[in-house]
């Protein structure tokens, strides 16, 4: 049975080779944030009057609130959907032979293969009014008049979930794969049925990946910018979006800065939640 | 202490496995084990004892035959209905459930409350002699503790069968003839009909009240330990329990209890055929303990030259070269000093008794 200290102990040597890629961070990372940080607390655009105000306006706008709120929601949304269908094919995937795995492997790896641009305008063909899914649900007589798909919220989620979907199923695969597969048969000759060995055994014991896949989904999901526009269209608008607009059309810097630390400090603040929770489940990784 | 349960009997009745690879795993086995038993199932690894193992508990549907547990033949019910205990090698204890939660695993599937559950969980981990472990995760505990909650976990759901596949094979050696202990006695208060597979030969012939002796996937016998120890009944079970030498011979004359045999080292002696009548002038194979070898002075016995002689605390085994060529091993207790015999000395051996030398017909 593996123990915690000795994986602990890589840290303790060689941090001089990870200077080239702190440097790249220092340049790349950290001082353009540093720069967004300042000119967001200009009061005017042209950046000349020192304060708050941008923040003020973004904490008092139901607007940008509101924008702020969709976007959380969303990502909350997609990690579920992502969550819900990736657990079952994860699962599957540690209870066939090899060559399935390699089929399943291969349909989960290939959204990551094609361009995000190429796999967002699928899903438009597939949505659309006189896309495949109207075409067929008509032809078959389920439904007089074509769905509205596209540009709705659940067109949304259901393309970012696809886009994402690789991200919750690897580490979903990985924590499957480390539980012992003595613990299923354990549990099921002390009288436990296939439910009560799943969530008392098979779950807890791949917290850890679930929490990995959902960081992760979460993450991409809410900075999807060209899935969220494509599909979304013009009704609706999410925090890149918002703030593209913002910096690109409006000219707006200070307050497109102020949006990005906003939306930066709400991200943390719920990947921090995802991590603590994934502190806490490690405990159970001793597997 | 846990009132006796009085085991069920086990039935393996004529179970052949083919795995879908193709791989026989176990052919046409059957055993007969009465409620209370204590099994050992013993052979090499890779001979199917736990693919005979994993049939009773019901992981895997046997190709043919049936498994009868008591008065019911169980082949249809899934493994959580067939109320068979199982320790693994690994234990395979839940790693994120308290010491208790583990125990009481098997209750809770039950819903059985909470503070029965409790209270089952701590009179089990006294029995086991962890009382004041509870409370701990099974990572906190060594190996020999962790077999014991394995043990009591199994022991909680009050099983008719209780198996154990190869149960102490990761433990020092101490700590295993401390848990053999342990399980012989808790088998004991229990009652319950145990099956122990194992590959060591000596755990076998200590802990079974009879010992089932597999080789690829078949049952070469099921018997009592001496009887599987002194009355073998194929060269295999008799070169895998226990050490001996094989020699080659051909048969002079034969009867039912008795044939002489001219062994191809140089001696005539009388050995007993261990599968029935032997026929005259055909080759066989001669088994002999090294300790049912003695040195004798006159002509009898044949004649060989000492090589290494091994001092072994108990025992001193020397290793003798017979004219043939071949290597014959001879064990002597070691009463007071003695006497050394020296590399290159010329001697002569004999088997102790003409019972304790097996005759086998020699398979081409
Ligand atoms: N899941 C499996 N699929 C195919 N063959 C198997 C499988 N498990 C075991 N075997 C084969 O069956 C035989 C018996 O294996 P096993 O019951 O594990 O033996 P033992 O426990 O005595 O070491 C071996 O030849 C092994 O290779
Ligand atoms: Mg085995």
């Amino acid at each position: 049975m593996g123990t915690a200290p000795a994986s602990r102990d890589v840290t303790s040597y060689g941090m001089g080779l990870a200077a080239p890629l702190a440097l790249f961070f220092l340049f790349f990372f950290v001082a353009p944030l540093v720069q967004l940080f300042w000119l967001s607390l200009h009061n005017d655009t042209a950046g000349l009057h020192w304060g708050l105000g941008q923040y003020i306006h973004f904490l008092t706008d139901p607007f940008s609130l509101s924008v702020l709120g969709s976007t959380l929601l969303l990502g909350a949304e997609v990690t579920a959907v992502c969550l819900v269908l990736g657990f079952p094919i994860a699962w599957l995937y540690q209870r066939v032979g090899p060559r399935l795995q390699t089929i399943i492997i291969l349909i989960v790896l290939l959204p990551l293969l094609t361009s995000v641009v190429v796999r967002t305008f699928a899903w438009i063909v597939i949505l659309g009014r006189q896309g495949i899914i109207n075409a067929t649900l008509q032809s078959l007589g389920i439904i007089d008049t074509p769905l509205k798909l596209l540009y709705t919220q659940f067109g949304v989620v259901i393309a970012l979930a696809q886009v994402q979907m690789p991200l919750m199923i690897l580490p979903l695969i990985t924590a499957l794969g480390r539980i012992d597969s003595n613990l299923d048969d354990a549990s099921c000759s002390l009288g436990a049925g296939s439910w009560r060995t799943f969530f008392r055994v098979v779950l807890p014991l791949s917290l850890p990946g679930v929490i990995a896949g959902c960081t992760l989904t979460y993450a991409a999901a809410i900075t999807a910018f060209i899935t969220q526009s494509l599909v979304g269209g013009g009704q609706m608008l999410f925090m890149p979006m918002y703030l593209y607009q913002q910096a690109s059309t409006l000219q707006n810097w200070p307050f497109a800065s102020a949006i990005s630390i906003i939306f930066l400090l709400a991200v943390l603040a719920v990947v921090s939640v995802f991590t603590t929770l994934g502190r806490l489940s490690r405990g159970y990784g001793g597997a | 202490m846990a009132e006796p349960q009085g085991g069920r009997s086990l039935v393996v009745d004529a179970v052949t496995h083919r795995y879908p690879s193709g791989a026989l795993a176990v052919e046409n086995i059957n055993l007969d084990i009465k409620g209370g038993e204590i099994i050992a199932l013993l052979g090499p690894s890779g001979c199917g004892k736990t693919t005979l193992l994993r049939i009773i508990a019901g992981f895997i549907a046997q190709t043919q035959g049936r498994i009868i547990i008591g008065d019911d033949i169980v082949d249809t019910l899934p493994p959580n209905r067939r109320a068979v205990g199982i320790v693994f090698q690994n234990y395979a204890l839940f790693p994120h459930l308290s010491i208790s939660e583990n125990v009481a695993y098997g209750l809770a599937a039950r819903g059985i409350d909470r503070a029965t559950r409790q209270r089952e969980s701590q009179r089990l981990l006294e029995l086991v002699q962890l009382p004041t472990m509870a409370e701990r995760l099974p990572r906190q505990l060594s190996g020999g503790q962790q077999q014991r909650v394995a043990l009591a976990r199994a022991l909680a759901i009050k099983p008719s069968i209780l198996l154990l596949d190869e149960p102490f094979a990761a433990l020092d050696k101490n700590l295993r003839l401390d848990m053999q202990i342990e399980v012989k006695r808790l088998q004991r208060v229990s009652g319950i009909t145990t099956l122990i597979v194992t590959h060591d030969q000596e755990e076998a012939l200590s802990m079974a009240d009879r010992v089932a002796v597999l080789s690829q996937g078949k049952l070469e016998q099921f018997g009592t330990p001496s009887d599987v120890y002194d009355r073998p009944q194929t060269l295999f079970v008799n070169t895998f329990v226990g050490s001996s030498n094989r020699m080659p011979g051909v048969v002079v004359s034969a009867d039912r209890t008795a044939a002489k045999i001219r062994l191809d080292a140089g001696a005539e002696i009388i050995a007993r055929p261990a599968t029935g009548t032997l026929t005259e002038g055909g080759r066989v194979t001669v088994c002999i303990r090294p300790e049912h070898l003695q040195f004798v002075g006159d002509e009898t016995g044949f004649a060989g030259v000492v090589g290494m002689s091994l001092p072994l605390g108990a025992t001193v085994v020397h290793e003798v070269t017979t004219a043939d060529g071949s290597g014959v091993k001879i064990s002597q207790a070691r009463i007071g000093e003695t006497r050394a015999l020296e590399s290159g000395a010329a001697v002569r051996l004999a088997p102790l008794a003409p019972s304790l030398a097996n005759a086998f017909p020699a398979t081409l």
